[in-house]
């Protein structure tokens, strides 16, 4: 196999699509390898803890499913998804306020693929989204992917900034340019752990309702509040302008891959259309599933065992970083969810860090990977759904031994220069 | 059906390499399972060991990279249990997976290799971070490599053009590793020349000469297809080609490796050859640069392993902790 040409190990790599240009491994991959190991304490991805699901009553209900339904259960289904699911679907998003009718929901792969067929139907290359700094790292691919530019608009405490909204729109519109939707999870938010307050809602869809500008609510996270109930959705307040995402990925088990998009008529039209050239019909067995266990079990007690279960481990972790990250260090407090996105002392990058902390075994996903636009660098998401509350205190625990190790070595190199002669 | 009988592949590990490595273990296993081997892909955790002592296998492919598959302990494991493997030994591989005494040990060897310090944090925490860095610069020039002495992939390498970048990619190196090899850039040609020994003496694949598209071989640029152009046999004349050859071979010979190795070197624009680094676990996935040498001569990766694996498994296990 002489190669006096040079090879490049890919006889394809002339003829991809300009938007594959950003798809190459990376070093954040392979240690995320690692970081699924059992010795290392994974508080990197948000993987729900779905062994605290009856597994038992599922398998039964899964195995009369398809000796009784599996006609239709292993059959193609219509492209729009099951209607008594849709039906269902209906019934949780009123539990957050928003009255809508099936015939407007459309059932998709997670809502990873509602994501992908909203940014499919809306956006062309260099169309402007605006999100929340930081935003969803799964979104933010996603609209990379259409090659759109995201702007990032500032969140405290309390959530979107309304006067950053503002100028954010403002800017877009003098560089002459169109943003086509704000991409938002309002709800303990994906990584910052922060929601949005019902005082500052009305005026985030005024702001975007005077500007034309869509919003894109994502929202997995609005029944896992631990303080009270749920707060009204964005599209409970509104009936046009919202395209509202949901999944049962956190709610119920991310594994059945279900989650649904609620969109006016002719969106919704679009996004069926363009659902059905990507998988024909959502997965059947997978919508049956949820649809008895909606139907036919305590499925909101369920949602109630979730929610005790991961403000066990919000305590342990929240208590963990009190007593044992350093000053100069700060995290959000989220009131439901999965994440706590910590700010390091000044001069730590956590990216660079990350190697350190898997050989510390313990694993979190750097903040960089939050935003488009290269900030984040000093931040770090903490994800306490899955490892048990013991697994998360000595998790905190070794990431601070490796932050103190990490700080040595930048109070050695971190003022950026090189002494005398520099 | 082939007459080695049950044989391992051992890939994964905790090491920043283990994607990598899991790669490369199916690949071979792959290969061998083609060839009618019985060939099981082992990951490495707590149940290796008793597995070993359990059902001992006629012998074990090392594909794991990294710390855990080059530092040596892992050989030294397979020694105590008995058990005979492709590659080098404990001790051997020991002293080749630190790049700093690697390189002493071919400079001593006659080979020319890049001026270099290989120094702990804790030299810099002492002496004075700054200051050091400076002497550093001084003595060795821009641009500089830094990278971490034990460990592959280029994970944790920068290659620093201007003093300013310095410290960060001294914060960068340690995050990967306690000892930071700071070498002086050679400009030139890179290559890649895989070492085989079947019995008969260590001999050198033909070179492949890489030619990383983005200007460096990074992580990205050494795992994701079509980042990189390789050129085999590299684009050198064939006096120039024997020498590369020869150091590849001398490397290997003075770090007393066994069965296969892959040495990296840089040809100067002068013709000069400067030695980098040497691998005891070269790569094995389809982007790696053994069996991208191996394939040019027809030479097929599933028999060269499994040759290897006979080679190992006649010679039976090595002493623990012999010397190299």
């Amino acid at each position: 196999m002489e190669m006096s040409g040079g090879s490049r190990l890919d006889p394809y790599v002339d003829r991809y699509a300009a938007r594959t240009h950003g798809m190459t491994t990376s070093e954040i991959r392979a240690l995320f390898a690692v970081a699924n190991r059992p010795e290392i304490i994974g508080m990197g991805g948000g993987s729900p803890c779905v062994s605290a699901l009856p597994l038992d009553v599922i398998a039964e209900m899964t195995s009369k499913l398809i000796s009784e339904m599996g006609d239709k259960a292993l059959q193609y289904m219509g492209g729009q998804g099951d209607d008594r699911l849709r039906e269902l679907i209906c019934g949780v998003m009123a539990l957050e306020g928003i009255v809508a009718s099936p015939d407007d929901v459309v059932v998709t792969v997670g809502s990873q693929q509602a994501l992908d067929v909203v940014s499919r139907i809306f956006l062309d290359p260099g169309d402007v989204v605006i999100a929340e700094a930081p935003s969803y790292v799964g979104a933010l691919g996603t609209f990379t992917q259409y090659q759109a530019d995201v702007m990032h608009v500032t969140m405290d405490d309390a959530g979107l900034v309304p006067e950053a909204l503002r100028e954010a729109i403002a800017r877009v519109a003098k560089e002459g340019r169109r943003a086509k939707f704000l991409y938002t999870v309002p709800n303990y938010h994906n990584p910052a752990g922060i929601t949005l307050v019902e005082e500052r809602r009305d005026e985030i869809l005024a702001i975007c309702a005077e500007a034309g500008l869509l919003v894109l609510e994502d929202n997995p996270y609005g029944l896992l509040g631990f303080d009270g109930p749920p707060l009204p959705a964005l599209r409970s307040r509104v009936s046009e302008g919202v395209i509202y995402l949901g999944s049962f990925s956190k709610t119920f088990a991310a594994g059945v891959r279900v989650g649904w998009v609620l969109a006016p008529p002719g969106v919704k039209e679009k996004i069926v259309m363009a659902s059905e050239a990507t998988t024909l019909c959502p997965v059947a067995l997978s919508q049956y599933v949820v649809a008895e266990f909606l139907a036919h079990h305590p499925w909101q007690e369920q949602v109630k065992v979730f929610r005790e279960l991961y403000r066990a481990r919000r305590d342990a972790c929240l208590e963990s970083l009190a007593a044992s990250f350093p000053a100069g260090s700060s995290w959000t407090h989220p009131t439901g969810g999965f994440y706590v996105w910590v700010t390091l002392p000044n001069g730590v990058d956590a990216k660079a860090m990350l190697p350190r902390a898997i050989q510390g075994r313990v694993a979190y996903v750097p903040g960089v990977g939050f935003y488009a636009d290269g900030q984040g660098k000093r931040n770090l998401r903490l994800a306490y759904s899955l490892p048990e509350p013991d697994r998360i205190r000595e998790g905190v625990r070794r990431l601070a031994a490796v932050l103190a190790d990490e700080l040595e070595i930048v109070a050695t190199f971190g003022n950026g220069q090189t002494g005398s002669s520099a | 059906m082939s007459d080695l009988g049950h044989v391992l592949v051992l890939a994964g590990g905790v090491s920043f390499e283990r994607e990598v490595s899991l790669s490369s273990g199916r690949r071979v296993a792959d290969a061998l399972t083609s060839l009618g081997v019985e060939v099981e892909l082992v990951d490495v955790d707590a149940h290796l060991l008793p597995r070993l002592m359990n059902d001992p296998p006629a012998a074990v492919f090392v594909a794991v990279h990294g710390i855990e598959g080059e530092d040596g302990a892992l050989r030294d494991a397979l020694d105590l249990s008995g058990v005979p493997y492709v590659g080098a030994t404990g001790s051997a591989a020991r002293l080749a997976f630190d790049k700093a005494v690697a390189k002493a040990v071919v400079a001593r060897a006659g080979l020319r290799t890049p001026a270099s310090v290989a120094l702990q944090h804790a030299a810099f925490r002492d002496l004075g971070g700054a200051v050091l860095l400076d002497r550093v610069v001084e003595r060795l020039g821009l641009p500089l490599v830094v990278k971490p002495a034990h460990g592959g992939s280029a994970l944790g390498v920068s290659v620093v053009r201007d003093v300013k970048d310095l410290p960060q990619a001294m914060v960068v190196c340690y995050s990967y590793d306690s000892v930071a090899l700071l070498e002086r850039h050679v400009s030139g040609t890179e290559l890649a020349i895989s070492v085989i020994d079947d019995g008969a003496g260590p001999i050198a694949l033909p070179a492949v000469e890489i030619e990383a598209l983005s200007g460096t071989f990074d992580y990205a640029a050494r795992y994701t297809a079509g980042m990189t152009e390789y050129h085999v046999p590299a684009r050198l004349d064939e006096a120039l080609a024997k020498a590369a050859a020869d150091v590849a071979v001398t490397a290997h010979r003075a770090l007393g490796l066994r069965d296969l190795s892959r040495t990296d070197v840089i040809v100067t624009a002068d013709g000069d050859i400067e030695y980098l680094e040497t691998n005891v676990s070269p790569g094995m996935t389809a982007t790696s640069l053994l069996p991208l040498a191996a394939a040019s001569v027809g030479l097929d990766l599933g028999t060269l392993c499994r040759d290897l694996l006979q080679q190992a498994a006649v010679r039976g296990r090595s002493t623990p902790g012999a010397p190299a």
